[in-house]
């Protein structure tokens, strides 16, 4: 007998034990006589299910979650390979409401495919986009882009389309697309998952850029701490080239040459920002440039270039398969197409939510996330990574939007969602925040540089009591200063964790006695 | 480390664009870390200044100019960890070694590193191990890793 089952090669699933998982299933199907054929896919997004594995049966996949290697014997006794029943036994997980309640276009393959089998990708929708952009021309891919309401994905939202319009306009000759993989906003997961999980989106999504304002070379600049990314991107660019035509010299026939390499960083939260990303492309410190000129116009080895998030470039061959229409239809007010969440922190059922913008945040954390992972109330929430705000429970039904999130004083970044318990001190976390800017400033500006430095140190001498209204007006006045005196969102955004710390948790800067 | 090693390294990127970071990656890969003579040659086989490469050497948190211990653990100290109760396991880790982050343990067995992130938010606190994930960590998890690896030399 010979059975297919899936399980996970997602660093996340793997994190959770997903490799003995498989080895003891493999093993202990040979001890009874039937051979495993193991298949590695991605993640489907629920961490909390993790391992997740899914046998294949006539009736379809069947999904059982979380499989450790200890769990392994017992269901294959009670017929793991048949389907059967067990306490473990999750059914077509496709129709669990943790999933089927999402919208997944970006994620569309994410979990349901081997992430190398180019044919399983094609079958899948794959390479349609980038089929319709040759067809298109150009403008007019760049029109569909517009059109859709795309924006960055990365953090700061501006119209992709506009980006990909300005270097479209430069004149012809050397022009690079860039991929940020840098993802280093804690709380955010979703570019590792779709390079590990699906990577020939990327590299379509990369490619329908390089025609569309005539880009013959990409690099992905990945950061160092993502080493099964790597690898899996690698693997996916040489089965592109080696499939004929779908990277170099001819792409799809079309006479037209892409190439792409990955750039490993080299651990500097700072190299997710644009210029500074540039810089180290380039091989250099990654400090950051002066703007004007824009990347567009003037930006990786001085030629005009495209930079633009993993889950950005994602998303394109989906808007190019099913049109711009198609995918504006999701979403609301200026916020068009789905988002997808991460829900990371102190939570139950942690995982990637992929939907349409407009979903609460309480939404989120309860529906999705089931509240907290020990079970005491969610008191704070931080959004958009280290220099997101901090969101008190009166902020709860904030619509997960741009310019709601602006509303408020918040951001929604690269997604990312961290929930805190009762039991967080946020005058630690306002503390960690400037710590965390001193730590990873590239030292270019004196408000960011020195600024944050002094910033730590206030609030640990408030935390010891010290001096505190007096500590606490100097991190008001340095925040000021930062805000308004810095040269990139490092030094410019950290105030945001810090203030909003201040203003909706004061009294934890008070003496509030920590846990109570 | 031997010079005609680093410029074997050099020859191989030296046709790329912005080769620096790709040749210091592959050191580090070759001997464990950057070592001060390999800067040097490193500047000499790009043409670039040795004060050009030291300073991308001491920019980027990843390069080390002294080796590593025979096993290296990164535990994340970033936010989505902290929620989870990381900051203990980060206590946990640097008590256990009886090391701070950034130190290597007497005998060399063990670097200690802190980490922002590793993408492992959803099933945090996470660390890594010789490059190696895992999530959910408790100190009891941690203490069965570092015996594992303790054991393996
Ligand atoms: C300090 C800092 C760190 C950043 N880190 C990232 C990152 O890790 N990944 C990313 O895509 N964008 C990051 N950004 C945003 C980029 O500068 C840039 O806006 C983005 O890559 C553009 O792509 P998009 O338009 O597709 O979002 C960061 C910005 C700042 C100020
Ligand atoms: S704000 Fe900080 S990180 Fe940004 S350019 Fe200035 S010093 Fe560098
Ligand atoms: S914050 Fe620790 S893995 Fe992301």
């Amino acid at each position: 007998m010979n059975v297919t089952v899936w399980v996970p090669g997602d660093a996340g699933a793997l994190a959770l034990g997903a490799q003995a998982t498989a080895q003891a299933l493999v093993a202990g199907a040979r001890a009874a006589g039937t051979e495993v054929r193991l298949r590695r896919n991605g993640s489907r997004g629920l961490y909390w299910l993790e391992p997740l594995i899914e046998v294949e049966t006539p009736a379809g996949r069947v999904a059982y979650g979380p499989v450790r290697a200890s769990d392994v014997p017992a269901l294959l006794a009670s017929g793991l390979l048949d389907g059967r029943a067990h306490p473990l036994r999750l059914g077509d997980i496709e129709q669990h409401p943790w999933l089927a309640t999402q919208q997944r276009l970006t994620f569309a393959r994410v979990g349901r495919i081997d992430p190398l089998d180019l044919a399983a990708f094609r079958a899948a929708g794959g390479y349609r986009g980038l089929a319709r952009a040759l067809e298109l021309g150009p403008e007019a891919t760049v029109n569909e882009v517009l059109e859709s309401g795309l924006r960055g994905r990365g953090g700061a939202a501006f119209p992709t389309g506009i980006k990909w319009q300005t270097v479209l306009r430069q004149p012809p000759g050397r022009k690079y697309i860039t991929c940020n993989a840098d993802e280093g906003d804690s709380g955010t997961y979703s570019d590792r998952m779709l390079m590990e999980g699906d990577p020939f989106t990327l590299i379509e999504g990369m490619t329908i850029a390089g025609v569309a304002v005539g880009a013959t070379r990409g690099y992905i600049y990945l950061r160092v701490e993502y080493p099964h990314a790597f690898r899996v991107l690698n693997a996916a660019i040489a089965k592109a080239r080696e499939a004929g035509g779908l990277l170099g010299a001819d792409v799809m026939g079309s006479g037209l040459a892409f190439d792409l390499e990955v750039r490993l960083g080299a651990g500097a939260y700072i190299c997710g920002e644009e210029t500074s990303m540039l810089e180290s492309l380039e091989g250099r410190r990654g400090e950051v440039r002066v703007r004007p000129p824009l990347p567009a116009e003037k930006g990786l080895f001085g030629a005009p270039t495209i930079v633009n998030n993993v889950i950005t470039l994602a998303t394109v061959p989906t808007i190019l398969a099913n049109g711009a229409t198609a995918y504006k239809d999701y979403g609301q007010a200026r916020s068009r197409g789905t988002l997808p969440l991460q829900l990371a922190g102190n939570i139950r059922r942690g995982g990637l939510v992929e939907r349409a913008f407009g979903l609460t945040v309480r939404e989120l954390l309860e529906d999705y996330g089931g509240g907290s992972m020990s079970g005491r109330p969610i008191r704070a929430v931080q959004i958009g990574g280290p220099l997101g705000a901090y969101l008190p429970v009166s902020q709860f039904d904030t619509p997960l939007e741009y310019e709601a999130l602006s509303a408020i004083g918040a951001l929604l970044g690269h997604g990312g969602v961290v929930a805190f318990d009762d039991t967080v001190d946020m005058l630690e976390m306002a503390r960690y925040a400037m710590e965390f800017c001193a730590i990873e400033s590239c030292g270019k500006c004196t408000p960011c540089r020195i600024g944050s430095v002094r910033g730590a140190e206030a609030l640990a001498a408030v935390g010891r009591g010290e001096d505190r209204d007096r500590q606490l007006a100097l991190v008001e006045e340095l925040c000021d200063t930062m805000l308004n005196a810095s040269l990139c969102g490092l030094g410019g955004m950290t105030p945001f964790p810090v203030q909003s710390a201040m203003k909706h948790f004061a009294e934890d800067f008070r003496g509030r006695t920590r846990g109570g | 480390m031997n010079e005609q090693s680093i410029l074997a390294i050099v020859e191989r990127h030296r046709h790329r664009d912005g080769p620096l970071i790709e040749v210091l990656h592959e050191v580090q890969e070759q001997f464990g870390c950057i070592p001060a003579g390999a800067v040097a040659a490193i500047a000499r086989g790009l043409n670039l200044s040795r004060a050009e490469v030291h300073g991308v050497v001491s920019f980027y948190h990843h390069f080390r100019t002294r080796p590593a211990g025979r096993h290296l653990l990164q535990v994340c100290r970033a936010e989505s960890c902290q929620a989870a109760g990381g900051r203990a396991i980060e206590a946990h880790a640097k008590q256990r070694l009886g090391i701070d982050f950034g130190q290597t343990t007497a005998d060399g067995r063990f670097t200690l590193e802190a980490v922002y992130c590793l993408g492992l938010c959803a099933c945090s606190p996470a660390a890594m191990l010789d490059h190696e994930v895992h999530g959910r960590v408790t100190r009891e998890s941690l203490d069965a890793l570092v015996d594992a690896a303790a054991k393996a030399g």
